[in-house]
């Protein structure tokens, strides 16, 4: 587990935060029920149009269910859904400007690739020249134009995908949604399109909506993150955001690696929050502004990437160091990943960039070495 | 992949199908025989055949079953389609448990009770028997061994198909007859021919509720039976079984070349990734 | 975005539910539905109405027969004319119950039999090559294909007294007197077994063949020699072929016709022969429908219990 790409920081686009935009997409106060399962659990969401937005998180956790809602093919049990200002939920599936890439592609297996893009526009009523220039469009976007003709079955998995997001594009719906579109490709095709979906959405000016349970796919693609847990919502924002300051463990933990330490605030002035950790007899300290009251419990949490590991101890060993011996290493190429063990028996992982091709005295097994970070690295999470 | 196949099994399976096929067989054999005895072998000829042919009443007879037969697997296919749907998508409704019931029941109905039944329907409403009472009865017992295939096959159906086409525009009954339709094409077909033999095969329920000039084949060949069994008999029934047989082949040679053709694409396919 | 916004609004108004419209759903329930209650449901009740009238020397040939010109008065005091007496009589008169016994005895043996022959069959189709196994699964159905009454027809002509199975025994020497098969009871099991054959094998095909072989090769690395493999692993995990495979012969067995008939002799007592000789021979339709719904009654549980299998079996594997 060593790197997470931040994903691109598109200058200036933030309508999340602009107070006077409007949501494109809004879910109010939406329940879904299966029984006496509940899959979706009062939620609230505005999604703004030109964004990218993943539902990230577990199987079970609702995420799938939201697509269906807005695709039309669950009604919410109770709350409201609204796609550009108008009600969702008298309108069947059919008659949504919003279309969707199917996980399985669902690729119509008697119908060539052409007619399979053509399918929703024949729908529409177009006249068929129209229908053949749009598909025409549709086959050179995706780089298929020679296999026009051709049935599902003759085709790879990689193509298959492709004809998929043709067919779900052809209509210029409002909103894309994409259901866990890339877990059937190898990990190489898959960064690819990644990024090729990324284009397409900034080139069409499109609202994408993707499903996916992969953290480093969210990250990439996502302008925001919704990580989501039974149901609700627990953090919704940009990649770096939830990357450095996640507002629970479980977000800290779903996204990359985390040490988490459980401790007890011992003061909190001027944007400076003490802690003892419980364990690790060791002080904290951490730069964050935050409510926390003394001696109440809170969890001091750090990146991997952020924890120094040397074998000298630092200059102040006295905060925000603590002394332990490697119990493991795993070499990356890239970076390495030292699993240092406390002496109260707890592990920390740090890892380090492998910067030099050649080092002198490296740090190996059952050293004895000295973890240290800055006060502005680690993190208060108090749930 | 590669399985021993153990002397246990090779037994089983050869005097499994000899004793399904020892009969038949026999049948055939015995439909050339130029003796009228069925059983003692008195040389070849094919006499049988054209006494067959020449015999007005046996030849009527089978014109009626095919009718009936072509009619009543046709609709029935429609009806059972119908109602593998219901049972598939719609889950419990009010008088669920009852129409299940109905649609399984059939199936292992005895004749004579379904056949009394319904010509006591016939009866009480005074509907003229003959054919196209022995039609309905047909289509009423088919229906249900069309439903139980086509239930079959729609539950493996993926329903991302179905979804997609809703997705893209396609308002659902069109959805059904342009995509789910197509892909569950061979199921409804097996269900129709299914639905055909079972017609061509009934003697009981036909017997109950014909009429007049309704003869079917099955009947004719029952009356001619008890009352003393000729070759004719077994040139007829040979007859029926080569129809039988080369519609099978057919079929399957059919489905065989497509699923090679379909298998060589899907090798191309992968190869050109 | 003004434009698509009003039209948006209107169609919510419009439709109620998303999917298909009310009345959609209510013709594709109702269709079939209204079908099977007319032809299949209703019959029997017409059929115990008629099981609680006389018999009558007329068209149709019972009393009370119900006219439109009736009225209510008149419906009334033709109901006042049901009686149970054709009942009474069936319990009565000891060749009806001891035709029922008999019935359900030989569509149970019958149905023993055929599982015991057809669970052979089928395991060697599962367990066969893959690439033989849709070619066996045509050589099953194909003699299901062709007539089940030419099927029957061509035993009578083995197992006559002069048949081919005798001049086969006896030219071999191994008798000397033609055996007895054609008209007795031993003739109606082998004519049930041989036609019914394809109806158990086929569902003990579909199970066996769902197995997961890996079970089976589990079981063995775990110490247990083949055979205990086969009762421990295999056979339960094909019971619910073999349940649906004995529903599909008995019982449809305990009413059959055609076969004893046919094959079997005047020992042999069948519900479905008298019940035809009741109403084809008597022309005593009111007797013939009581033990129609005497013979109904009796297969009520089992046909719901073969109902509520197959639902279980359609959720399973759905």
């Amino acid at each position: 587990m060593a790197k997470i790409p931040l994903g691109p920081i598109r200058s200036g686009f933030a309508p999340w935060d602009d107070p006077a935009a409007k949501p494109f997409i809004e879910f109010r106060n939406v329940t879904k029920k299966f029984g006496e399962f509940t899959a979706v659990d009062d939620l609230s969401i505005r999604i703004y149009e030109r964004e990218f937005f993943a539902l990230l998180g577990p199987s079970g956790c609702g995420k799938t269910t939201i697509m269906r809602m807005l695709a039309g093919f669950e009604q919410p049990t109770s709350g409201e859904l609204l796609l550009d200002g108008a009600e969702l939920s008298g309108i069947p599936a059919y008659r949504r400007p919003v279309n969707m890439m199917f996980q399985s592609y669902a690729l119509f297996p008697h119908l060539t690739v052409e007619k399979n893009i053509a399918f929703g526009l024949k729908q529409d009523g177009m006249p068929k020249a129209e229908i053949a220039e749009r598909v025409g469009e549709m086959l050179a976007m995706v780089k298929l134009e020679p296999f026009a003709r051709r049935k599902p079955h003759q085709l790879s998995g990689g193509q298959k995908q492709r004809v998929a997001l043709a067919r779900s594009l052809a209509k210029r719906p409002k909103v894309l949604l994409l259901d866990e579109p890339l877990g059937a490709l190898d990990r190489k095709l898959r960064e690819e399109t990644q990024f090729e979906l990324m284009d397409l959405q900034q080139e069409l000016g499109m609202t994408f909506l993707i499903v996916t349970h992969d953290q480093e796919e969210a990250m990439t693609v996502a302008d925001r993150i919704a990580v989501m847990d039974h149901g609700q919502m627990i953090q919704v924002a940009p990649p770096a955001e939830i990357y450095e300051q996640p507002i629970s463990r479980y977000v800290a933990d779903f996204i990359g690696d985390i040490n988490v330490i459980e401790s007890t605030v011992t003061g909190n002035d001027g944007g400076l929050v003490r802690l003892k950790a419980k364990a690790a007899k060791a002080d904290l300290t951490v730069r964050q502004d935050i409510e926390v009251a003394a001696d109440s419990t809170a969890w001091f949490a750090i990146r991997p990437e952020k924890v120094n590991i040397s074998s000298a101890a630092p200059e102040d060993v006295s905060v925000n160091a603590v002394p332990g011996e490697v119990w493991d290493i795993g070499y990356l190429g890239d970076v390495s990943i030292y699993h240092v063990r406390l002496d109260t028996g707890e592990t920390i992982r740090a890892t380090r960039t492998n910067r030099e091709r050649i080092v002198e005295d490296p740090i190996s097994w059952e050293d004895k070495v000295w973890l240290s970070w800055r006060p502005d690295h680690g993190l208060v999470l108090t749930q | 992949m590669n399985r021993r196949m153990s002397w246990f099994n090779l037994t089983a399976l050869t005097l499994g199908f000899a004793f399904l096929y020892l009969p038949i067989v026999l049948l055939v054999i015995f439909s050339f025989n130029k003796s009228k005895l069925v059983t003692v072998w008195g040389g070849f000829s094919t006499k049988w055949y054209v006494e067959m042919l020449s015999n007005q009443g046996l030849m009527d007879a089978a014109w009626v079953t095919i009718r009936v037969g072509l009619l009543s697997a046709s609709v029935a296919t429609v009806l059972g389609t119908l109602a593998a749907i219901v049972l598939v998508r719609q889950g419990r409704f009010r008088g669920s448990m009852l129409f299940s019931g109905m649609i399984y029941a059939p199936l292992v109905m005895p004749d004579v009770i379904m056949g009394l039944s319904l010509l006591l329907l016939f009866v009480a409403v005074n509907f003229e028997r003959g054919f196209w009472t022995v039609t309905l009865a047909h289509i009423t017992f088919s229906m249900c061994f069309v439903a139980v295939v086509v239930q079959s096959r729609l539950m493996t159906f993926d329903r991302s198909l179905e979804e997609a086409a809703l997705d893209l525009g396609c308002p659902p009954l069109r959805a059904f007859l342009t995509v789910t339709l197509p892909v569950i094409a061979p199921a409804v077909i097996s269900g129709w021919v299914l639905g055909f033999t079972m017609s061509l095969d009934d003697l009981v329920i036909a017997s109950f509720t014909t009429g007049p000039g309704a003869d079917t084949l099955p009947m004719k060949i029952y009356s001619q039976v008890r009352l003393g069994v000729t070759p004719e008999i077994n040139a007829v029934c040979t007859v029926l079984i080569a129809l039988v047989t080369a519609g099978v082949i057919v079929a399957s040679v059919g489905l065989k070349r497509q699923e090679v053709q379909r298998q060589r694409a899907e090798r191309l396919a992968a190869a050109n990734a | 975005m003004s434009s698509t916004r009003g039209s948006l609004a209107g169609r919510s108004r419009a439709a109620k539910t998303a999917g298909r419209p009310a009345w959609g759903r209510l013709l594709l329930i109702g269709i079939p539905y209204l079908w099977l209650l007319i032809l299949f449901l209703i019959p029997f009740l017409i059929v115990f109405k008629i099981s609680l009238s006389q018999t009558e020397f007329a068209r149709p040939p019972y009393l009370p027969a119900f006219a439109i010109t009736d009225g209510l008065a008149g419906i009334w005091e033709k109901i006042k004319q049901f009686s149970f007496s054709n009942y009474v009589w069936l319990a009565g008169d000891p060749l009806y119950y001891r035709a029922y016994l008999s019935s359900i005895w030989v569509a149970l043996v019958s149905t023993a039999m055929t599982l015991a022959l057809g669970y052979p069959i089928a395991y060697g189709m599962a367990r066969a090559p893959r690439q033989w196994r849709p070619m066996l699964l045509m050589l099953v159905i194909l003699p299901f294909w062709t007539s089940f009454l030419i099927r029957v027809y061509a035993w009578i002509g083995i197992l006559k007294k002069a048949g081919l199975l005798n001049q086969l025994l006896m030219s071999m020497g191994v008798i000397d007197q033609p055996l007895i098969i054609h008209n007795t009871n031993t003739a109606v099991y082998i004519g049930i077994v041989y036609s019914y054959l394809p109806f158990m094998v086929l569902p003990l095909y579909s199970a066996l063949e769902k197995m997961d072989e890996s079970l089976l090769e589990a079981a063995e690395d775990l110490g247990c020699p083949p055979f205990k493999a086969f009762w421990k692993v295999t056979f339960p995990l094909s019971l619910p072929g073999v349940v649906a495979g004995c529903f599909l012969v008995f019982i449809p067995a305990v009413g059959e016709f055609v076969i004893p008939d046919l094959l079997g002799g005047s020992e042999t007592l069948m519900i479905g022969k008298t019940l035809w000789a009741e109403f084809f021979s008597n022309r005593d339709w009111p007797v013939a429908s009581a033990v129609a719904v005497v013979l109904l009654l009796l297969l009520v549980v089992p046909i719901v219990l073969f109902r509520n299998h197959q639902e279980k079996m359609a959720e399973k594997g759905g």
